[in-house]
Parts: structure tokens; sequence; C-alpha cells
């Protein structure tokens, strides 16, 4: 076959301007980490790019000097992974009668998911339950109010729907219990599932800081999205922010680079693997959503 | 006699009913009961604030009184929330955020899709596809900050091309005229990636002889979009608008929170932010319940508008 001379520009346009969108997407990334090794000097000049220039690590030093930091870190941690197990608990629970044969009472169970997912209550009221429940200040106020997703559970109903059903009922047959059904055939059979959905609360559950403003006073209790809302965008009064930011001086600069690039290592360094994930879990809830 | 046998039978059949309705529950026990701690769970974080929202805001509500206790004030709240000179402000800058994300926004990851549908090389199409999936991953603390810094009036790298070229520096994130467009493209540059993602899940299930067929009838590149691509997508596009006018008002408020201050209020200050201002930081919990509530049936009102509108003239819907 024969290709016309518009395709042939059509196509240079395209990879081109795919590239340019690639570079886009990419530079902030590499700006930030390059910004965050290089000399201050350099950087209040403003002629830092994506290469690192007077290359020093004094940023990532004092960082490491604020236990403070190190706090917020863990709790960090803390959050996602129990916060991502609570979810991932609530949502099979939901998800796994949802996706059986129909029952009588199936049809309330999904609406119980679906109308919370079309109108919210806002964030007062929700606030005075979580405050009328004691779990204003506790890391309750973290892990439950928001545990779980109905788009997450719909995602995670459609990765049980392609198990067959005929696994299930054989199973039953030989006694096996609904509850070890789901634990020992669903939930081993739909990992790739699992998995997916795990991440994506595992990833809202990291990058989230609106939850910890609204409940959390106490410092030891903050995650470090917080610590860097403080110091970076409101450039800010708390205590820890002026010692580690205003503290003397000229590397404060760099420290807030440091800052976001410690804050999102973690999902930088895990993102090639777990990509792949996403990109299925996009396609299975996007098939049936 | 006669009627008493009748009526034995009829015993007999309730029992065998009732004892096959109770075969039926028991079978369907455990799903039960697996749903406990879900119920609980969208009763307790969902519905109550829900039922909540809405006694609060017709009570003038202080946490020491309790509900009881506390004065019934019917709709005044949602009228001295009408009534407030910020009421229009708030409308527009929520309407006008929106309509940026619903055109522009919207559009963009459509437009990403089918470019790289049109890429041959598998390995340059995933290369892009992760890359611009990547700032989905980002939090939007973390964006917020590379946009702060970016934009720095003394040490921004927008600030610093533009002296290059030889304009002043401006400090955008303190000029109400620049807002939109701002958080419009910073919310393109966090989704756009992944919604492509969406889209191209649906190109690919677009059938192929569809295409043979209609380059056998003539079609070149751009009628073959026109005519094959475009309706192979339209309904998970419709799908994807709907979704997206579901959360119209509900804009990302906690983005925007990060974003603003005083001197852009003129055109940052959305419904959500007002909301947080007013009924979490300065305690107005009967006012703020009300706005919140006003916010959400509006939503509501206009997803199912949306969707009756798609069901006549589309045939997709989300329910």
């Amino acid at each position: 076959m024969k290709v016309s001379k518009g395709r042939i520009i059509f196509q240079c346009f395209n990879y081109t301007f795919l590239f340019l969108v690639m570079v886009i997407c990419l530079y902030p990334v590499l700006y930030v980490l390059a910004a965050s090794v290089s000399n201050y000097e350099f950087l209040a000049k403003g002629k830092v790019g994506i290469i690192p220039m007077g290359f020093t690590l004094s940023a990532y030093k004092r960082i490491l000097s604020y236990p403070m930091l190190g706090r917020a870190y863990f709790n960090t941690f803390f959050y996602t992974i129990a916060g991502t197990i609570i979810s991932m608990l609530l949502s099979a629970l939901a998800a796994y009668p949802l996706s059986r044969q129909p029952f009588p009472g199936q049809k309330f169970m999904s609406k119980v998911v679906v109308v919370a997912m079309l109108f919210s209550a806002g964030i007062v009221p929700t606030f005075l339950v979580v405050t009328k429940l004691h779990m204003y200040n506790t890391i309750w106020s973290i892990l439950l109010p928001s545990a779980m997703s109905s788009f997450n559970v719909i995602l995670l109903k459609n990765f049980f729907q392609q198990i067959p059903y005929e696994l299930e009922e054989s199973a039953a047959l030989d006694g096996c219990s609904q509850m070890r059904i789901l634990f020992k055939i669903i939930l081993p059979l739909a990992m790739p599932g699992v998995v997916t959905v795990g991440l994506f609360y595992a990833v809202a559950q990291w990058n989230s800081y609106f939850p910890a403003m609204l409940y959390l006073r106490d410092r030891s209790l903050i995650p470090i999205q917080i610590i860097l809302r403080d110091i970076v965008i409101q450039s800010q009064t708390t205590d820890l922010a002026i010692d580690l930011v205003k503290g003397s001086d000229q590397i404060s600069e760099s420290v807030k680079y440091a800052t976001i690039i410690v804050a999102t290592l973690p999902i930088m360094l895990v993102y090639p693997f777990i990509q792949k994930y996403f990109v299925k879990g996009i396609m299975v809830g996007s098939v049936k959503g | 006699m006669r009627n008493m046998k009748k009526a034995g039978k009829k015993m007999k059949l309730t029992n065998k009913a009732e004892k096959k309705k109770k075969l039926k529950i028991r079978r369907y026990m455990p799903y039960y009961i697996m749903f406990i701690p879900v119920l609980a769970y969208y009763v307790i974080f969902r519905y109550i604030p829900l039922i909540y929202a809405f006694i609060i805001s017709i009570i003038k509500y202080q946490p020491g009184k309790g509900i009881f206790n506390s004065k019934f004030v019917g709709f005044d709240y949602y009228l001295q929330f009408i009534k407030s000179k910020f009421f229009l402000r708030l409308i527009r800058n929520t309407l006008a955020i929106n309509f940026l994300q619903l055109t522009i926004g919207f559009v963009a990851p459509i437009i990403l899709a089918l470019l790289l549908n049109e890429i041959g090389r598998k390995r340059y199409k995933k290369l892009v596809q992760t890359v611009t999936y990547l700032p989905n991953f980002i939090s939007s603390v973390v964006v917020v900050s590379m946009i702060v810094t970016f934009l720095s009036p003394s040490t921004g790298l927008i600030n610093n091309i533009r002296e290059h070229l030889g304009m002043e520096r401006i400090n955008f994130l303190t000029e109400p005229r620049y807002f939109w467009i701002i958080y419009t493209l910073m919310t393109i540059w966090q989704t756009a990636g992944y919604t492509a993602i969406i889209y191209l899940a649906a190109l690919t299930g677009i059938n192929s002889e569809l295409y043979e067929a209609a380059k056998i009838d003539g079609a070149g590149r751009w009628k073959q979009l026109w005519y094959v691509t475009l309706p192979g997508i339209s309904s998970t596009i419709v799908l994807m608008f709907l979704m997206k006018v579901g959360r119209v008002l509900d804009v990302g408020y906690d983005t925007i929170i990060l974003m603003y201050n005083p001197s852009i209020y003129s055109t940052a200050d959305v419904i959500g932010t007002y909301v947080y201002r007013r009924g979490i930081l300065n305690s107005e919990y009967s006012f703020g319940s009300a706005v919140g509530f006003f916010q959400s049936i509006i939503g509501l009102l206009l997803v199912i508008l949306a969707n009756k509108l798609s069901k006549k003239y589309t045939e997709t819907s989300l329910w």
C-alpha cells in the first residue's frame, strides 16, 4: 500500500507533538529533582534546568536532621498501609455479594453503594459526625471516613464478576462457607483486580492531605503532605516550617524541593511496576463502568 | 369438615413457602452478614451526614446545645446564602471553572488518545502513555507546590522566560484574571494522560473491519475518523461527560484551597472553598451545611438532567 505525503507529514507532526507532551509532563518533575540537589546560588539566579548545578546534598542532610519530618513520613506510611487494608477489606465485603447471581436484597445493596456516589453530604456535616464519634484528632479520622470509594467497589465487583460462577458453586457444594469462598477462591483468583484496587486506595491515601488538615491538630499525627503544604505553599508559620526553611538562609529553597522529592519518591519508585495494574484497572472499570 | 381440610392444605402450603423463604434467606445469609460492616460504613459516614446536613441547615445549631434545643429557623440560611453579595460570584466562578473543565479539559484527553491511537510503534505508544499518566500519581499538594515555584515572581521559571523575552515579571497567583486558566491547565496536566487511557481502551475495541469497509467505500482518514472512530467511542465520551457533570459543583476545592489567597478570591473562590471557610474555619455549622446541601442538590439535579438528555438523544446513560 502506498503511503501518502499527507500521512507522512501527519505522522512526523504526531510523533513530535507527543514528544513535546512527554516533555511537558516530565519537565516539572525533573526540574524539582535537579533543584533539590543544586547549589542555592544557581537556583536563585534561575540557572537550573533539568541538570543540577553545583551538586550538593545539603538540603537532604538538613531534612534528615529534623525528627518531625521523619515522624510525618512514618505517619504517611502507616496511614497508607493501614488505610489500604481497611479499605480493601470493606470493599471486598461489598463487592463480593454485588458480583454474585441476583438474590433478594442485592438491589438494595447496590443502591447503598451507588447513591453515595451521586450525592455527597459535604464537609461540614461529615466533620461534625467525625467529631461526635470522638475521632477528631485521632488516627481514625484519617483511616475511616474516607475508607470506601464507591467507584473502587464497583471496579472490584467487575473484577470479581470475571470469575466463573461455577467455581463458586462447586466449592459451595463441597461445603465451603461463603467467607471461605471469598477469601480462599475469589480473592486469590481476582488478584490482579485486588492489587489494582488496592493500589488505587494506597496512592489516594498517600497523596491525601485534606482529611489531615480537617481533623488533625496534634503535630505528631500529621502526614508528610501537610508538612509539604506548610513549608512550600504557605511558606509558613509552624515551628517546624520556621526551623526547616526560614532557619538560616540560603539552602531553604532547595529544602523545599528536597521535601517534594522525599514526599513523592516512594510513588515514583514503584510507579514503573504498578503502572500496568492501573491501566488494567481503568480498562476493566470503563468497560462496564 | 371439608373447610377444615382446605384450611389445613392452605397452612401446609404457607408452611412450605415459608420454609422455602427461610431456606433462601439462610442460603444468602453470609451475603447479608458480609454486608453489615459495609452498610455500617455507608450509613455512618455517608448517609447520616446527609440527613444531618439537612437538619442542621434548618436550625440555628450550636454544638453545646444539641439539635433538639436549637432554634428552628427554616430556610433562613439558604436565603441568607442566596441573598449574600458573594452568591453570584461563587456561582459564576464555580460554573466558569467547570465550563473550562467540560470544554478544553474534556477535549484534551480525547485528542491525546486519538493521536496516540495513530502511533504505529507500540513501544513509543507505551512510553507516551506511561509518561503522560505519571502526573496523575503526584499529589495535589506537590502539583500546587510546583505551580507556586514555577510561577514565582522572583525565581519562577515562567517569569525568567518572560524576562528573557523582555516582558515584565508577573505575580500570576495574585492576579485574579489568570486563575481560571492556570487551574484548567493544571488539571489537564494532571489528568489528561489518565483519561486518555480510558478512551484508548474504547478505541481498541472498535472493530477493524469497519475501517476496512470504510476504506473500500473510499473514505479518507478524516472521513474514517468522523464516521468510524468517533461513533465508536461516542458512548464512552458521553459516559465520561456525564460523570464529569456529576461533579460539576464539586470542583476540586481541596486543590483550590491550596492555591488561592484573598487577593484572587474574586475569581478563585468557589462554593466548596466558601463552605470550608465559613463552615469549618469560622465554625458556622448551620450556614456551611446549608450551602453544602444546596450545592449537592443542584449537582444531583444536573446529573439527572444530563442523564435524561443523554438517554433521549444518545441512548447512553449512567443508569
